[in-house]
């Protein structure tokens, strides 16, 4: 059973020299060891940290420029629309005040039309009459020229007619 | 067993020896001189026997292995290859004696009133019984333990050196290697163990892991001490770990200790005894858990190593020596899950002791 029996001398011994170690090794190696490890998994850390924040800001800027080319997008189509709506209007008051132009000119048109026949009218009756009388004038004056046919005719007339 | 082991020996010691005298002699008379060597020859023959029986009637293989896995004066690397070691004495009438333990190679194994007595494991009685003496000598065991002292310092100090010397570089090398040893322990034992005030406890705790671990590979090295397989380290360890627990504790450790919530009054009679033996459980299993998983390795080994010699064949031989060689693999895992395994439980205890509330269950 001796191996169940703790030595003294051996216990003082291993008391001394592992208080011995844990004391260097504390200042010596587990400090400046645990420091370096500390200070290197902060750095990674914090590398990782930046990398992951320039990603989140460049996500940011991404999605900022997204939405900017889509509110440009957004205000051209805008644009264009009211344009084609300016132009629109524009064609259609110009078709409809070109279409009353046009009326007006047809309707004066008509109406000089109107005018010009109404003159054209009364100047040949004026024609026609003058002409009528003229050929009247002249046949009357034929048939009076001939004194012997115009007594026979009364003579005619005076025949037929029965004096009742 | 062993007879026939020394025979060879001797007579290889003897041929080697004729051989290396040959040219010297030859120039002497060779007829007489055969004649000479053949008769100290047999002289020595007879020695050897005579001290050979003696040794067989001695030789079993349990004294072997105590002789193996026991602390000593000297360190034996072989048979009869050993190197003294400064034996230091204690006593209230002499003082502090120190002399080297060859002092105690001699008929009576005695020295300055001394006894060097070899049982079970080897002892320091003075010859006059009535004299009380401390035994602080350095033993194979201590010579061991400040090795192992000096490596782990020089080891870690020219670790830490890398980390001052080459800040912000990528680590490489040896400090790698233990780097990611000591980040184990950091992360996966003691920082969820303890808590978040494990800093306080780390430097302790590494130097727990590795003092065990360097201990215990070193005693899987032939000719080597057994220091963690010896109680009294173990019993120093785990008593620090108890002490260390039992000052950091605070109030919620000591108030569920002997007070526990929720427990009814009628049971406490039976609570408070079990939980105070508790406290005193944990170290003690600590202690023997080491002390049981590296010796009965040391026993497992140096009984097959025995076997060789109880059988005497070669066929026996290799088979046993392949054996041995896939117990040694797994004595080196053993090495490195007993110094995890005292480490892991180490922080538990600490962990338990700092938790800061007093609800929580405490792991048993």
């Amino acid at each position: 059973m001796s191996l169940l029996t703790p030595n003294p001398g051996l216990i003082f011994w291993m008391l001394v020299v592992f208080l011995l170690v844990v004391f260097i090794l504390s200042k010596y190696a587990w400090k400046p060891i645990l420091k370096g490890l500390k200070d290197r998994e902060n750095e990674i850390q914090g590398a990782l940290d930046l990398a992951e924040k320039t990603r989140a800001e460049m996500a940011q800027l991404k999605s900022d420029n997204e939405k900017l080319i889509a509110e440009a997008n957004a205000i051209r189509d805008q644009i264009l629309r009211d344009a084609k709506d300016a132009s629109d209007r524009t064609i259609a008051e110009s078709k409809d005040k070109a279409a009353v132009e046009a009326q007006k000119i047809i309707e004066s048109a008509r109406e000089t039309i109107r005018n010009e026949q109404a003159v054209a009218v009364s100047k040949i009756r004026k024609e026609v009459a003058t002409l009528s009388l003229e050929i009247a004038e002249k046949v009357l004056h034929r048939e009076l020229e001939d004194k012997g046919a115009q007594e026979k005719l009364i003579a005619d007339l005076a025949s037929s007619a029965r004096l009742n | 067993m062993y007879t026939h082991l020394r025979r060879f020996f001797t007579i290889a010691l003897i041929a080697a020896t004729c051989v290396f005298n040959l040219p010297a002699r030859a120039d002497e008379p060779t007829q007489h001189d055969a004649g000479k060597v053949a008769q100290a020859v047999n002289e020595e023959e007879h020695k050897i026997e005579h001290k050979l029986e003696e040794h067989e009637a001695k030789f079993n293989i349990g004294e072997m292995i105590m002789h193996h896995i026991a602390d000593s004066h000297e360190w034996e690397f072989s048979h009869g290859v050993s190197l003294p070691l400064p034996v230091i004495l204690y006593s209230e009438d002499r003082g502090i004696e120190a002399f080297l333990s060859s002092n105690f190679h001699n008929e009576h194994h005695e020295y300055k009133g001394y006894h060097l007595v070899h049982g079970e494991s080897e002892q320091i009685v003075p010859v006059d019984e009535a004299r009380k003496i401390y035994d602080f000598s350095i033993t194979k065991n201590v010579a061991s333990m400040l090795i192992s002292a000096v490596i782990l310092i020089l080891v870690f100090t020219g670790v830490a050196s890398f980390y001052k010397n080459s800040k912000g570089k990528a680590p490489k090398g040896f400090a790698s290697a233990m780097e990611v040893i000591i980040l184990f322990i950091r992360d996966e034992v003691v920082k969820p163990n303890v808590g978040p005030k494990y800093e306080k406890y780390l430097p302790y705790l590494l130097t727990l892991f590795f003092f065990i671990l360097i201990n215990n590979v070193m005693g899987l090295l032939p000719g080597s001490a057994n220091l963690t397989g010896n109680i009294a380290v173990t019993l120093t360890l785990a008593v620090l770990t108890f002490i260390v627990v039992h000052l950091n504790a605070n109030g919620n450790y000591y108030k569920h200790l002997l007070a526990p919530t929720g427990v009814p009054a009628p049971l406490l009679i039976i609570m408070i005894p079990v939980e105070i033996v508790g406290v005193f459980m944990k170290p003690f299993s600590l202690m023997v858990r080491l002390f049981a998983n590296i010796t009965a390795g040391h026993i497992i080994l140096l009984s097959l190593f025995g076997l060789i010699f109880i059988f005497q064949s070669f066929v026996i031989a290799p088979v046993i020596s392949l054996f041995a060689l896939f117990l040694n693999f797994i004595e080196i895992m053993v090495a490195f899950i007993q110094a995890f395994i005292f480490t892991l439980l180490s922080s538990m205890y600490i962990g338990s002791a700092i938790e800061e509330h007093s609800h929580a269950d405490h792991g048993h």
